[in-house]
């Protein structure tokens, strides 16, 4: 499926801010050119590096901790630049999304392009719900991956 | 008194943390404490006063590996307090979900958080750099069941076709043949993953645990039979409450469970295969004689290898099931709420998960309990840190610290988690 590109939502509805990339993924389904999937998944490695193994632009949007003011937003290019101290997500056996990027990477299977989108979270509690700094920032992230989205185009 | 402390926590997680603490005094291990953060607790609560229809799908989210675990054990115990039983295709399609999450919790286990004890490094990353294909065939293994999950449970993660009496929707000969194909080339690959792990270097360790798993008159036990040990227990699944207990544990936000008169047991792939090697197929047999395994295993450090078969097995099984695939009339069984209560047992990749619901006559959740395998496993991580720990008193700290985290890294527990998460404090007293 070589030209074809994703948008990967990554997270835990259940567990407060760290369901936001799911939000900003349901934000933007219906909403983007022809040739973008737009998929939810809960961040586990081997699972995520299938899912984005055959495309040439993965665009991925996920919670982190890095004792930046929640709500914060950092946009990381993959290909381009290490991946900075934050701990993404919370995928359960702590083999997720950086140890996805590291795997790709160590094997040669990342696309193309692959960008990520991570949003510093505030509570991160079984069934709590958005902070607001972090409800706010999904609709500013959904327009910041629309964007590239089209400039990629 | 000398004390020393190392840590290991490149990815300090906020969702809670596994830490080991072993103290040493005078040449002995004289206590290991590993303190874990559980996540089903929160669960219980949760689930009261939601519908019983709600169970599967709410705790599929206490674990993003095993959710097909926590939905098996939810809808037996929900079927068994509504009076319900499914059976034929329904029941054969519930035990190939199964199947699909073995072979990727399983396979993520053993290439990708174990394999790397084994072969010298630090972990799945470092190893890819040097062993690529051994990587990738893991990933090819795994994807086999990630296939199933998802044809079967609507998706691949936290599947949510699962309902009280069977499916929403049930898949057509049709769309399960390519599975078929599949699933050929991944029981090759799993039979290779045998012989592979099978060439290790295992640390000579072994004790005689009181194993306790599940065993059914024909299969080997995804979803039904008696909790049986191999100390003589077998009981209905709805007598548990009566020989096992979980006990609160100050240094630990998990419970701990304790078979009543015997103390920790073993649950999991060794208890499994210990108490129902007659049980699996000649194939996956054959695979284990040829490994070196006996009918029993009591070295824990060779889990990697019967979870290995296990995945063999699943991978023949499923192709069992495909092939001798009827559709069935109707996804799934109609259900008539009721008071009730109703208690589930199956085995989940690590080990038995044991969930009891008691219902209101409107079917509303009134109490839920749910018995996790890593918190019935969690007595048995501490005596083996005990027993098999003083044998590496004479390594380095990086070295002791690499093998306790070997050491409970056979049980794959399901904290977050055995890759990353372990503070090691190693205490050294010496009495003056």
């Amino acid at each position: 499926m070589s030209g074809s590109r994703i948008v990967v939502g990554i997270g835990n509805p259940d567990r407060g801010d760290d369901g936001v990339g799911r939000l900003v993924a349901r934000r933007l389904a219906g909403a983007m050119p022809a040739d973008v999937e737009v998929v939810e998944h809960d961040g586990e490695a081997a699972s995520l590096l299938d899912l984005i193994g055959g495309v040439h632009a993965a665009y991925l949007i996920d919670a982190c901790v890095s004792g930046a003011p929640s709500g914060t937003v950092r946009r990381i290019d993959v290909r381009t630049e290490e991946l900075p101290g934050v701990q993404f997500g919370l995928s359960t056996h702590g083999f997720g999304l950086a140890e996805a990027m590291a795997l790709g990477n160590a094997l040669g299977q990342l696309p193309e392009r692959c960008i990520i989108f991570a949003i510093e979270a505030g509570t991160v509690e079984t069934g709590a719900t958005l902070s607001p700094a972090v409800a706010d920032a999904v609709e500013t992230v959904a327009a910041a991956v629309r964007e590239e989205v089209m400039q990629d185009a | 008194m000398a004390r020393k402390t190392i840590k290991v926590d490149y990815l300090a997680r906020v969702e809670g943390e596994g830490a080991l603490k072993v103290v040493i005094r005078d040449g002995a291990v004289q206590s290991a404490e590993l303190s874990i953060f559980e996540p089903p607790r929160f669960f219980e609560a949760f689930m009261r006063g939601r519908a019983f229809s709600e169970a599967p799908d709410i705790t599929a989210r206490i674990c993003g590996i095993c959710p097909v675990a926590y939905q098996m054990s939810s809808v037996h115990a929900m079927e068994a307090a509504l009076g319900v039983t499914v059976d034929g295709p329904l029941r054969e399609l519930r035990r190939l979900l199964y199947c699909g999450e073995w072979i990727e919790s399983h396979t993520l286990h053993v290439y990708m958080l174990h394999a790397p004890d084994f072969l010298g490094y630090a972990g799945a990353i470092d190893m890819a750099r040097d062993h690529g294909d051994v990587v990738r065939r893991g990933l090819d293994l795994k994807k086999a069941g990630n296939e199933i999950v998802n044809l079967l449970g609507g998706r691949e993660i936290h599947p949510i076709n699962v309902k009280v009496g069977g499916f929403y929707r049930t898949p057509t000969r049709r769309e399960l043949a390519p599975l078929a194909e599949r699933l050929k080339v991944a029981r090759d690959i799993a039979r290779d993953t045998v012989r592979f792990v099978s060439t290790f270097d295992f640390p000579d360790r072994e004790r005689d645990y009181v194993c306790v798993a599940l065993r059914h008159p024909d299969e080997y036990p995804f979803n039904e039979g008696h909790v049986v040990s191999n100390r003589g227990l077998d009981i209905p699944v709805a007598d548990y409450d009566k020989h096992f207990e979980e006990v609160h544990v100050e240094r630990s936000t998990a419970l701990q469970s304790q078979h009543h008169g015997v103390g920790s047991y073993l649950v999991g792939p060794l208890s499994r295969y210990n108490l129902n090697f007659d049980r699996l197929t000649p194939l996956a047999q054959e695979a284990a004689r040829e490994a070196g395994l006996g009918e029993t295993c009591n070295n824990p450090y060779k889990s990697i290898i019967v979870r290995a078969i296990e995945v063999l097995y699943a991978c023949d099984e499923a192709l069992r099931i495909i092939d001798n695939y009827v559709e069935p009339d109707r996804p799934a069984v109609a259900i008539k709420p009721r008071a009730g209560v109703g208690h589930g047992a199956t085995e989940a990749p690590r080990g038995l998960l044991y969930h009891r619901y008691r219902l209101e006559e409107d079917g509303t959740i009134a109490e839920a309990r749910i018995v996790p395998p890593t918190s019935q496993n969690q007595p048995s991580i501490e005596e083996d840190l005990l027993t098999y720990v003083g044998g590496w008193l004479d390594l380095d700290d990086e070295a002791l610290q690499h093998r306790c985290e070997q050491t409970v890294r056979n049980y794959d527990p399901c904290i977050s988690c055995a890759t990353h998460f372990l503070r090691l404090e190693r205490i050294e007293e010496t009495s003056e």
